[in-house]
């Protein structure tokens, strides 16, 4: 007999509302929580636009998390275990985890993993930024958690690189505090955040964006002194002669995120390169059975309430009998990613959601699912674009060795 | 005029044409979004999400937003008067810390409950 029916790994968004649906579903739960609060990320988020979806207003991410935390705490199928933090996991018929905490080296056993760990922020170093190493290069949620949590204010001149929707949120509450945002600079031709946050944070505030340039270095001993911005091509290539030098005190990159995945690694479980994620089935189940991955460790997320959503599923099977699962892999053409990759023809649901973002920015746009080549669902849309995530619920009931395929179409927006 | 309409991540283009008979918008899946334009080409508003001191170790700013919206004008001012308020109680998510904000009508409110571990 294992300790929990659930172990969740990750007291975020993802973490807290699988471990409700596990619990509620009669599932002895545990969640490992390696911060001193619950919340995640959600913590430092106290902008607004969280649970537009869900709950029908427009929350901060604190309030989100706090709606979900007030639940847990008051479960009594849910313990939660904070500054804990998971070093391995072994596997036999049922998994132990060692992890680590002020009480010492401890091993907890589990039927069922589920992954909520979240991800980690490319730094100015993975984007080759060269030049020296001053204290003010930061990312968008370092500088988040300083102003937001820490209640400091990072730097007084600030130049941001990367359009990211974290970046030009911190580029609006920067401003709010007091610093200068002296420019968001992108190196695609298109910004990569919600075009309600250029709108809000950048606009309202006069803000400028430039597209197609990036920072090439960084000056400064001690602190940073300044950075060289340079236009490149739509090969990512520095345009030799358009180098600027912008005199600046802080350096706040928002370059993307990674799917923490380590642990998930460590298990040998399969990653699509896509989403740097694992492989999942519709219950957000990997290809090993018994574990599972949601939220950001999954694929990154722009819209919380779905984090919320694809965790409740996963949360809900794990609290389930094991099955043996019949699983069917999905072609796909046209898409960025799609989620989930595989259909578990054995527990098949009259509907099937499933999330993607498209290769590249079209306009009426068709998604098509066939089953051995005949259409069985077709959706149009007016427009799609690589930064925003779309939910798509589809009738499948394909047999096996029978071929499921999604096929994206439409006009491509140059 | 083109927009784009900030209530929602959908971020959807709103076309908006003032008329004699008033303002006109299309492009917007929600109604929501026809609030929005006519609001933004007449008296603009947003809402404003900050953090306050408090008096409590481990705890050095909580976070607060305005449970309605503000007049987009009124942003720095309202900024100005929240650097000098202070939480020195452990309030929850959703308590007023200060009402009537600069007589916006909209109250500051607490989005965290404070008793948590800092």
């Amino acid at each position: 007999m294992a300790d929990y029916k659930a172990v969740v790994i990750g007291g975020g968004p993802a973490g807290l509302a699988a471990a409700l649906a596990a619990a509620d579903k009669g599932a002895g739960t545990l969640i490992i929580e390696r911060e001193n609060r619950l919340g995640g990320i959600l913590k430092q988020c106290i902008h607004d636009g969280f649970g537009v979806i869900r709950f029908g207003e427009k929350l901060s991410g604190c309030e989100y998390a706090q709606r979900f935390i007030d639940k847990v705490k008051a479960h009594p199928g849910i313990e939660v275990r904070l500054l804990t933090f998971v070093i391995d996991i072994k596997k036999s018929d049922i998994f132990t985890i060692t992890a680590t905490s002020s009480r010492g080296i401890e091993t907890i056993t589990a039927e069922n993993l589920i992954f909520a760990n979240g991800c980690r922020e490319r730094t100015a170093r993975q984007v080759n930024i060269h030049g020296t190493r001053p204290a003010g290069v930061m990312t968008a949620g370092v500088a988040q958690n300083y102003v937001n949590l820490q209640g400091v204010l990072p730097g007084k001149r600030c130049v941001i690189l990367g359009s990211g929707d974290i970046g030009l949120i911190m580029a609006r509450r920067l401003t709010l505090e007091g610093a200068r945002v002296l420019g968001v600079y992108e190196a695609k031709s298109t910004p990569s955040g919600l075009t309600r946050n250029i709108v809000q944070c950048l606009h309202d505030f006069d803000i400028p964006l430039h597209l197609s340039k990036t920072v090439k270095r960084v000056f400064g001993h001690g602190r940073l002194e300044a950075v060289e911005v340079c236009s490149v091509n739509d090969k990512m290539e520095y345009i030799d002669g358009t180098e600027e030098i912008i005199p600046c005190d802080t350096l706040i990159v928002s370059v993307g995120l990674i799917p923490e995945n380590e642990l998930a690694e460590s298990l040998n479980i399969p990653l699509d390169p896509r989403t740097r994620g694992p492989f999942v089935d519709q219950n957000m189940m990997t290809l090993e059975d018994g574990v599972y991955s949601v939220g950001n460790c999954l694929h990154v997320h722009d819209l919380v309430d779905y984090v919320s959503e694809t965790a409740e599923t996963a949360g809900r099977a794990a609290a389930g009998s094991k099955a043996p699962r019949e699983l069917l892999d999905i072609e796909q053409e046209g898409f960025l990613y799609l989620v989930p990759q595989k259909l578990d023809l054995d527990s098949l649901a009259p509907e099937t959601v499933f999330y993607f973002r498209t290769a590249m920015p079209r306009e009426a746009a068709t998604l098509d699912v066939t089953v051995d080549g005949e259409v069985v669902f077709s959706k149009k849309y007016q427009n799609l674009k690589p930064p925003e995530m779309e939910r798509v619920e589809v009738p499948l009931s394909p047999k096996k060795g029978q071929t499921v395929k999604f096929f994206l179409s439409g006009r491509e927006v140059k | 005029m083109r927009l784009v309409c900030i209530v929602c991540p959908n971020s959807c283009l709103l076309e908006v044409e003032k008329t004699d008979a008033g303002v006109k918008v299309t492009g917007n899946k929600c109604k929501r979004g026809i609030t929005f334009a006519i609001e933004e080409v007449t008296a603009p508003k947003r809402s404003l999400t900050t953090t306050v001191r408090t008096v409590f170790e481990g705890f050095p700013v909580a976070p607060v937003r305005t449970n309605g919206e503000i007049p987009k004008e009124k942003i720095p001012a309202v900024m100005a008067y929240l650097k000098t308020v202070v939480a020195d109680k452990r309030y929850k998510a959703g308590d007023v810390i200060c009402g009537n904000v600069l007589d916006t009508g909209v109250d500051i409110i607490i989005t965290i409950d404070m008793d948590q571990e800092g």
